[in-house]
C-alpha cells in the first residue's frame, strides 16, 4: 500500500534512506543536498533508524569513511553537492575498484568558479569516469524509486559497484511535489535483508586486506573488471526496475522515450528539463507537428546501443547537456551519443545545446526554440548555447 | 526596475571587478521596521555600534550621531543591545503605517 | 480547475513566505490536488525581498520552470510595493492579495491596477491579535482562500491544523492563534 505525501526532493531521499535503514552513513553538508542528511541525522537522533552516523570535517573524510566502512560489510550511504562531490572525488575510484555497492544521493549543482549554488550537471558530469553508476531523476518520485532501486543494483554480485542517484538542485532538491511512497515494510522486502559482503574487515576468522598496492604487473587487471560490471549493471538495472514495476506499479528503464515512437524531431536530455519538455511536446504534438524525446535515466553505464536504436528513425535529433567539457566539441551527453550513433547505418542529424549552467532558466519558450530549430537542422551550427547573453 | 545585463563578450577577464562596492548596494529598503534615535537619552556606551551587522552605526568622534538608513536592515540588534533604562536610546518603529482605519 | 493556478508569494526573509507556500501546497494535496511549492534562492537574509511559489492543479504537474505569469499574487509585507515589481507578469484577470491597513482602492492606485481584482487584509495585525507575533503568513493563507475560492476554507484549516501540530507539538497556544488568525483574515479579507 502506497500513501501520497509532499516531500521536497531532499525529504523523498532522506525518507527512502530511512526506509533503506543503511547501517552507515558518513556525511557532510552541503547546499543543496544539506537537508537530506539533516533530516536522516534527526531520523538518527529520534531513534528511526538503527544507523551510525558519522559526522565528519570534509566530504574528502565521509567519502574516506563510506569506503573504510563498506569494506567492513556494511550498507553504506552518503550525501553530497558539488564542491561536496569534488572533494569526493579522490576517493570515488578507490569505492569503485574495491567494489563497493556504497550509494549516493547526489543533488546536481554548478561547480565553481565563479561560486554558484544553482542547478547544472558540471559536478555529477565531471564523476563520470570513476566507476560509479548514475542515475539522473526528472522528480522527487523518480529520485525516491531510484534510491531504493540503487541498493538492489549496487549489491547484486553482477555488479558490485558504487551508485549515485541525482536530483537537480533546487528545482527538484527544495520543490514540494506530490509523490507516492510505499510501507517501510515494503522497502525492507524489496531491497531483502542485510547485504551480503564476501568479506569484511571486521571479520577476525577470515581477515582480509583492502586497498593495496597494485603496479605494471596487476593494475590494469585489477582495473578491467570494473568496465566488466559496468556492461554487466544494464541487465541488473532492468531487471530491478521490472520487479520494482510488478511490486510498486511504477516502469523504469535505462531511459525513458516520451512520444518518441513515431517522432521526427527529439531533444535528448537528463533531470527535471525533461519535465517541462513534456509539456512542449504535448503543445507541439497538438498542433500536429511529430515531437518527442528521449530522458536519459542511466548516464553510467551508458546505454549506446540502446539509445543508437531508439534515435535511428527521428530525422533531427538535439541533445541538452545542462554542463561543458569546455573542449569546444560539446557538453558529455552529446559527446556520448555521437560516439554512439557513429556506426549506426541510420541515423539522425545531431545538434547541441549547452542550458542552464549555474542554475540559468530553461523555460517552455526556450524548449520550443530547440524545437523550431529542429525544423531546419541541416541549417543549424553543431554546438549552441542557449540562454546565454551575447 | 531591470537592469540590463551585459553579455559574456564584455565582461571583464575572471570575474575580477573593482573592490569596495558592497556600499553601493542600499539594503536600507529591506526594512519592514526601522531604529529610532532618541539622543538625549544616549549615553554613547557603543554597544550599539559593536553589534550592528551592517556598519550602519554612524560615530563621530567616539559619540554616536545617527543611523545610516541606507544600509540599515532594521534587524533590532541595536535596539535589542541597548543598556538605556527605563526607555532605551533606540526604539524600533514600523517602516509606514496603513491608510485604512477599520 | 482543469488548467494550472500559479501564486507567487512576496515576502522579507524571516516572514513565512515560503512556509505559506508549503503549507498551503501540503493543503491543497491533501484535498486531492496536485501540487508544487517552491521558493526562490537567492540571498538568504532577514529581510531581504524573497519570493516563493505554489501550482495547484487537477493534473499532475511535470513543469519545472519557473513561474513569471502568475495568476495570483501575494505580499507580505506591504513596504515590498515600494521596491518590488510585484504586479509583474500580473494578467489582466490576475488577483493580488496585499498585507494591509490600506483599502483595496489605495492599492490599485498605489500599483496603478487596471483589471484583475486588488483584496486587502490586516494579516499583521491579526497575527499580532492571535498568534502575539507579526507573522503575516498564516492568515494570509485565510484571505487566499477566500478570494480565490481555490479550496474550502474549513478543510484547509483541518489540513493545516495536523501539519501544525506535527511542527509545534509542545506549543498548543501556536496553533490556537494560527488558526484563529486564518479563519479571522478569511473573514476580514475585502476585495474590489
Amino acid at each position: 500500500m502506497s500513501k501520497v505525501v509532499a516531500r521536497t526532493g531532499n525529504e523523498a531521499m532522506a525518507e527512502a534512506m530511512r526506509q533503506i535503514n543503511p547501517d552507515v552513513v558518513a556525511a557532510y553538508p552541503i547546499t543543496p543536498a544539506t537537508e537530506i542528511v539533516m533530516i536522516f541525522a534527526k531520523y538518527v537522533a529520534d531513534g528511526l533508524v538503527d544507523t551510525n552516523f558519522v559526522a565528519v570535517e570534509s566530504e574528502h573524510s565521509a567519502m574516506s569513511a563510506c569506503v573504510g566502512a563498506s569494506a567492513t560489510g556494511a550498507r553504506v550511504m552518503t550525501g553530497t553537492s558539488s564542491q561536496g562531490l569534488c572533494l569526493m572525488y579522490e576517493i570515488l575510484p578507490i569505492a569503485a575498484a574495491l567494489r563497493l555497492p556504497i550509494v549516493m544521493c547526489d543533488v546536481n549543482r554548478a561547480i565553481s568558479g565563479p561560486i554558484n549554488i544553482h542547478c547544472d550537471h558540471s559536478d555529477t558530469m565531471a564523476a563520470r569516469d570513476f566507476g560509479w553508476l548514475q542515475i539522473f531523476s526528472e522528480d522527487s518520485q523518480e529520485a525516491y524509486d531510484s534510491l531504493i532501486q540503487a541498493i538492489r543494483i549496487a549489491e547484486d554480485p553482477r555488479v558490485h559497484l558504487p551508485t549515485m542517484v541525482t536530483t537537480d538542485g533546487f528545482i527538484i532538491s527544495h520543490c514540494l511535489d506530490r509523490i507516492e511512497i510505499v510501507e517501510d515494510k515494503e522497502v525492507k522486502e524489496f531491497i531483502g535483508g542485510d547485504r551480503k559482503a564476501a568479506n569484511s574487515l571486521l571479520d577476525v576468522k577470515k581477515p582480509v586486506s583492502v586497498g593495496l598496492l597494485d603496479l605494471q604487473d596487476y593494475y590494469f587487471e585489477h582495473r578491467l573488471p570494473v568496465a566488466e560490471a559496468m556492461k554487466n549493471s544494464k541487465k541488473v538495472i532492468l531487471e530491478v526496475a521490472e520487479e520494482f514495476a510488478k511490486k510498486f506499479g511504477r516502469k523504469y528503464g535505462l531511459y525513458e522515450g516520451y512520444k518518441l515512437d513515431d517522432a521526427e524531431i527529439a531533444i535528448v536530455a537528463l533531470g527535471s528539463t525533461c519535465g517541462t519538455a513534456k509539456v512542449v511536446i504535448d503543445e507541439l504534438r497538438a498542433k500536429g507537428i511529430k515531437a518527442g524525446m528521449l530522458k536519459i535515466r542511466v548516464f553510467r553505464p551508458f546505454p549506446a546501443e540502446e539509445i543508437a536504436q531508439a534515435l535511428a528513425n527521428v530525422k533531427a535529433v538535439a541533445v541538452l547537456d545542462r554542463s561543458d567539457m569546455w573542449a569546444g566539441q560539446g557538453g558529455q551527453v552529446f559527446t556520448e551519443i555521437r560516439s554512439a550513433l557513429f556506426e549506426a547505418v541510420k541515423k539522425p542529424q545531431l545538434l547541441n545545446y549547452i542550458y542552464g549552467l549555474g542554475g540559468r532558466e530553461i523555460d517552455q519558450p526556450m524548449l520550443r526554440s530547440v524545437f523550431t530549430a529542429l525544423q531546419s537542422a541541416e541549417k543549424q551550427p553543431l554546438v549552441q548555447y542557449l540562454g546565454v547573453r551575447e | 526596475m531591470s537592469e540590463v545585463k551585459p553579455g559574456w563578450k564584455t565582461l571583464p577577464e575572471g570575474d575580477i571587478v573593482k573592490g569596495g562596492t558592497a556600499a553601493e548596494f542600499k539594503t536600507g529598503d529591506w526594512r519592514s521596521e526601522r531604529p529610532v534615535w532618541f539622543p538625549e537619552r544616549c549615553i554613547h556606551c557603543m554597544f550599539c555600534w559593536i553589534s550592528c551587522p551592517d556598519s550602519s552605526i554612524v560615530v563621530k568622534d567616539g559619540k554616536m550621531t545617527g543611523i545610516d538608513y541606507d544600509h540599515c536592515k532594521g534587524c533590532g540588534i541595536c535596539v535589542k543591545e541597548c543598556p538605556v533604562k527605563p526607555n532605551k536610546a533606540l526604539e524600533m518603529k514600523p517602516e509606514r503605517e496603513g491608510s485604512c482605519q477599520r | 480547475m482543469d488548467s494550472t493556478v500559479e501564486i507567487r508569494w512576496h515576502g522579507r526573509g524571516g516572514q513565512g513566505a515560503k512556509t505559506a507556500a508549503l503549507l498551503f501546497g501540503e493543503a491543497a494535496l491533501s484535498l486531492g490536488k496536485n501540487i508544487q511549492a517552491f521558493p526562490e534562492y537567492g540571498p538568504e537574509r532577514m529581510g531581504a525581498p524573497v519570493a516563493s511559489f505554489n501550482r495547484i492543479s487537477s493534473l499532475p504537474i511535470t513543469l519545472h520552470c519557473s513561474i513569471t505569469s502568475p495568476n495570483i499574487v501575494i505580499v507580505l509585507d506591504p513596504t515590498l510595493m515600494e521596491t518590488v515589481d510585484v504586479t509583474a507578469g500580473l494578467p489582466a484577470d490576475g488577483l493580488i492579495i496585499v498585507n494591509t491597513k490600506d483599502c483595496p482602492a489605495d492599492i490599485r492606485k498605489k500599483l496603478q491596477l487596471r483589471g484583475g481584482k486588488v483584496f486587502t487584509v490586516d494579516a499583521s495585525g491579526i497575527s499580532k491579535e492571535t498568534i502575539g507575533r507579526d507573522i503575516p503568513n498564516t492568515p494570509l493563507m485565510g484571505a487566499l482562500v477566500k478570494a480565490s475560492g481555490l479550496l474550502p476554507i474549513d478543510s484547509m484549516i483541518k489540513d493545516t491544523e495536523e501539519k501544525l501540530k506535527k511542527k509545534f507539538a509542545s506549543k498548543p497556544e501556536v496553533i490556537k492563534g494560527n488558526l484563529a488568525a486564518i479563519r479571522r483574515a478569511y473573514n476580514e479579507v475585502i476585495g474590489e
